[in-house]
């Protein structure tokens, strides 16, 4: 599989406040063409600063990034203005939580999505809107003609998702970012926005990283799964893998605490403690403060990650105590 | 009941026996005006809540689940008097709300507990203030305030000693959903109201406030109302549960009843959406198309016949009632109805309504 999608160590600290804020630390990741992979965590955990990352969306004297990110051959990093704002939806593309936010409150949709395709097209104003009346039928919008003409207060919560997810695709990306994008949504709506975006993933063959603190989201959406925590990445393998057989005791915890699995009248199996304060992490293992498992070593080394079965691969020195 | 009186003291709970529902609503109905003339010109209402009806047990749980809109965030600020229902009543233990039973004495039975934990505390006040601001406005000293204050602290799970002195902004989200639970037990309620109260937490802290209110339930004898979307939380927290669609009650019965066979169509589609957990049995197809209809101009008939697969003509003539059914359900589907019309409806059987 040809990778889409290659980050190499990849750190974030953002500087802005009273302290430094480690956010993202040390993460490699990668994505092949066609592949959806899931980003899971907690808040706090760096999936969405991972993912903004790609798209180089977080505030340049506010924050320091060092690493690599290289999308279909090019290092992210090293991109002028120009050639950023041309990566931007022209490669790269994002769909956000809150459609509402993320589109022009005082634009129309239509014109919106025109806009975007004359930016990085030449091609008349006619020609835009067809191809803009075709997005809005690809992700089934109902009578899409009159629908382009309406602003996004007018629509309803899944409808303004599904014009976003049009405006993302509207020039043609090879890789979609979705940040929580279902988050928002009634259950009812939420399985037709997955459906769809997984139908249009087979469709144009898009490769997607889909940011989720909701197990059974990305179980839906995802081929592989990485799990974050405290920004890094703790354990990475195919869904099945992941969530048959997790080996990262956080991953074993957070599956362990599902309410799915329990009975009534039980008490839920708990992580315990709260996830950490990421201006002040404990040395070695973040996790470690709330590990059963904990060793006096969880304190002094971060674990790497490292293979535990076929592309399934998890940072802790005690697996051997979680097969 | 005076306002001066120690709010901790016994006041005779369970007046009407354990027969008596702690809580019974019948008929409430709540609409909101939509200002200036928008597209449905004036005089138009969001029908937030039309006619519900429903009793709430003594030391249950009691579920409502629904999508945006079908008026589950409503009825709770209903019954909590937050917001002064159109038309209904409430018998709280036997006694009227707002006749028998004022508002004053009726409030410090019923609590509440937000999703918002940060906007629902006073950025002023430290944790111990807040937790004995309501205490001391129903008449309790201040120094038996406190006293009662950290006692609630220990009981969330919180080391007074650390904790009384900080404030909100101090607290993670986890920490703050406590505080606000220990603060709506302040007033020793018998009925609590947790409307979407985990929904916004982590999942290993969501796991963790679970464990604490059925702790907190057990000790304190306590009675809730658990709104939430997250139907799998639900189903593991609730008794009963109460499904409502479009400010009305698509079906109401015992949880295993509910979960395990739905009678309401809606009912069914709600739980098929949920995500499988299943990499081998992922959803193939959605099982309803669009979003929910709007408030303001509720479709007619049964409300749900817009979206329902098995809609038939009669649906979107006749309002389905809520009808009683084996299986200690209730469901308001003209398919569940003896004679209704409906191809699927069982015949009648007898004259019973």
């Amino acid at each position: 599989m040809t990778e889409a999608v290659a980050i190499e160590n990849l750190s974030v600290t953002f500087t802005g406040g009273s302290k430094p804020v480690r956010a993202v630390d040390g993460v490699s990741l990668s994505l092949g063409q066609g592949e959806v992979l899931a980003l899971l965590g907690e808040s706090g955990s760096g999936k969405s600063v991972t993912l903004r990352s790609l798209l180089r969306l977080h505030p340049p004297k506010r924050s320091r990034m060092t690493g690599s990110i290289r999308v279909a051959g090019r290092d992210v990093l090293e991109l002028s203005p120009g050639e950023l704002a041309d990566f931007r939806g022209g490669v790269v593309s994002m769909i956000f939580q809150e459609p509402m936010l993320a589109l022009d409150p005082v634009y129309t949709v239509g014109a919106q999505i025109t806009e975007a395709i004359r930016r990085h097209e030449k091609i008349s104003a006619a020609d835009a809107r067809k191809r803009a009346l075709a997005l809005f039928e690809r992700v089934r919008i109902p009578s899409p003609d009159r629908r382009l003409d309406a602003y996004p207060h007018e629509m309803s919560g899944g409808m303004r998702q599904r014009a976003m997810i049009a405006l993302a695709l509207a020039c043609r990306p090879s890789v979609l970012l979705a940040d929580e994008p279902t988050t928002a949504l009634d259950a009812t709506v939420q399985i037709q926005i997955l459906l769809l975006l997984r139908e249009l993933q087979r469709e144009l063959g898009l490769s997607i990283i889909f940011v989720t603190h909701d197990i059974g989201v990305a179980v839906e959406i995802a081929d592989r799964i990485a799990v974050m925590y405290a920004g890094r990445v703790v354990e990475s393998g195919s869904v099945r893998d992941v969530i048959r057989g997790p080996r990262h005791p956080y991953t074993r915890g957070l599956l362990a605490s599902r309410v799915e699995r329990a009975q009534k009248g039980d008490r839920l199996e708990t992580i315990p403690g709260s996830p950490p304060d990421l201006t002040a992490l404990p040395p070695g293992c973040a996790f470690a403060p709330r590990c059963s498992l904990a060793a006096p070593q969880c304190r002094e080394i971060v674990p790497p990650l490292a293979e535990v079965g076929p592309a399934h691969t998890a940072a802790c020195i005690r697996v051997a105590e979680t097969v | 009941m005076i306002i001066g009186e120690p709010a901790h003291l016994p006041d005779g709970p369970d007046r009407g026996g354990p027969a008596q529902p702690l809580l019974s609503v019948r008929d409430l109905v709540k609409h909101f005006p939509v200002k200036g003339k928008g597209l449905f010109g004036k005089g138009a209402v969001v029908r937030a809540v039309d006619g519900v009806s429903f009793d709430i047990r003594k030391g249950e749980t009691l579920g409502v689940v629904g999508e945006s809109g079908c008026g589950k965030s409503t009825t709770a600020r209903l019954l909590m008097h937050l917001i002064k229902a159109d038309s209904g009543e409430m018998v709280f233990d036997g006694e009227k709300v707002g006749a028998d039973l004022d508002l004053t004495a009726y409030r410090r039975q019923v609590q509440m507990v937000f999703q918002d934990s940060y906007a629902s505390l006073n950025p002023r006040l430290t944790i111990e203030e807040s937790i004995a601001y309501g205490p001391q406005v129903h008449g309790v000293s201040a120094a038996k305030a406190r006293a009662k204050a950290h006692d609630l602290l220990a009981r969330v799970g919180l080391e007074p000693g650390r904790f009384a002195g900080r404030y909100p902004h101090e607290l993670s989200g986890g920490q703050r959903q406590r505080i606000n639970i220990a603060r709506a037990l302040a007033l020793e309620p018998r009925l609590v109201i947790l409307d979407e109260a985990v929904s916004a937490l982590d999942k290993s802290v969501e796991a963790q406030v679970l464990n604490l209110l059925q702790d907190l339930k057990d000790e304190f004898g306590l009675t809730y109302v658990f709104i939430s979307h997250d139907l799998n939380v639900v189903k593991f927290i609730v008794d009963r549960v109460m499904v409502m669609y479009l400010g009305k009650v698509a079906e109401i019965g015992e949880g295993p009843a509910v979960f395990g066979a739905p009678r309401h169509p809606y009912t069914a589609a709600l739980l098929a959406s949920m995500p499988k957990m299943d990499p081998d049995a992922r959803s193939a197809e959605a099982p309803l198309t669009g979003d929910p209809p709007n408030p303001i101009n509720p479709p007619s008939g049964c409300r749900f016949h817009t979206r329902c697969a098995l809609a038939e003509p009669v649906c979107s003539v006749q309002e389905p009632p809520l009808a009683a059914m084996e299986g200690l359900q209730e469901a308001a589907c003209l398919m569940a109805l003896p004679g209704s019309g409906h191809s699927r409806a069982p015949a009648p059987v007898e004259a019973a309504a």
